[in-house]
């Protein structure tokens, strides 16, 4: 029951990165992308980690995805002015299938490692239901250090993509 | 249990669909979004080795700061992304080929 269940959400995710491969339209793409993170969401249960999955589907869904979709919707381009650039050899689809091929060329590689190793797990097994205890436990002092340098990063961040994205409507197309 | 490889050969499938739409999107925001897969893909596989650590996870520590990595790294690209776009009035990645602008 639950590797049919794990098989569900893995199909879905696969399912859905492939729908993103193959449309064109980017808004359908982040749709796409919103199932993939809920499927992700979703195999992060089965390997027991709880308070991820929770801060997957609130900073995936409701941050990034949100994100993405402003972003395509203010990049989006009117096909009217197209007499005014300048003319270009235009190659349909150039390299497309090289491409698509790297990328296949890539998974069997990763399948064939993943099939020739021989995984020796001495460690125990997660029992408990909840990892947010030994999380908070970690966070707080093994991990103190790269705790504070994320905060610094996330500082840094917020005030550099605040200053440039602010004054772009100030002097449009310099 | 699911064996650990179940998982593997899904965030393989999922790394390398990410990489596929990275090369071949026509668009600086998908290539964005096959980014965004690859770092699902990899966290995937850390949480699921996490599983086998009970007292130390630190798999699941990791993949926590690769995800808070991957939002700055959205932030900070969508913002350029604009900034290019104004400039440009393009954001495909193959006709942003001046540096001067």
């Amino acid at each position: 029951m639950e590797l049919v269940a794990f098989y569900f959400f893995a199909g879905l995710a696969i399912v859905s990165a492939l729908f993103i491969l193959f449309t064109r339209n980017l808004m359908y793409a982040a749709f796409g992308l919103f199932l993939t993170f809920l499927s992700v969401a979703a195999l992060y249960v089965f390997a027991m980690a709880d308070f991820l999955a929770v801060s997957q589907i609130m900073i995936y869904v409701g941050g990034v995805l949100i994100l993405l979709v402003f972003g395509i919707m203010l990049t989006h381009q009117h096909k009217t002015d197209q007499s005014s650039q300048a003319n270009y050899v235009k190659v349909v689809n150039g390299g497309m299938p090289f491409r698509i091929a790297v990328a296949v060329v890539f998974f069997l590689l990763l399948i064939k490692v993943i099939n020739d190793a021989d995984f020796q797990l001495d460690g125990g097994y997660i029992e408990q239901k909840s990892t947010l205890h030994q999380l908070g436990i970690h966070l707080m002092t093994s991990h103190l250090l790269p705790f504070e340098i994320i905060a610094i990063l996330l500082l840094a961040v917020l005030l550099g993509a605040g200053y440039m994205a602010f004054n772009r409507i100030k002097n449009p197309g310099s | 249990m699911i064996p650990v490889s179940h998982f593997l050969i899904v965030a393989a499938a999922l790394f390398c669909i990410g990489l596929a739409v990275a090369l071949t999107k026509k668009n600086a925001i998908g290539v964005l979004l096959g980014l965004e897969l690859m770092l699902n893909a990899v966290n995937i596989n850390l949480v699921a080795f996490s599983r086998h650590d009970p007292e130390l996870i630190r798999g699941q520590l990791f993949a926590l700061f690769v995800l808070v990595v991957a939002v700055c790294e959205i932030a900070i690209a969508l913002a350029v992304i604009l900034r290019v776009f104004d400039h440009y009035k393009t954001i495909d990645p193959d006709r942003i080929d001046s540096l001067r602008g």
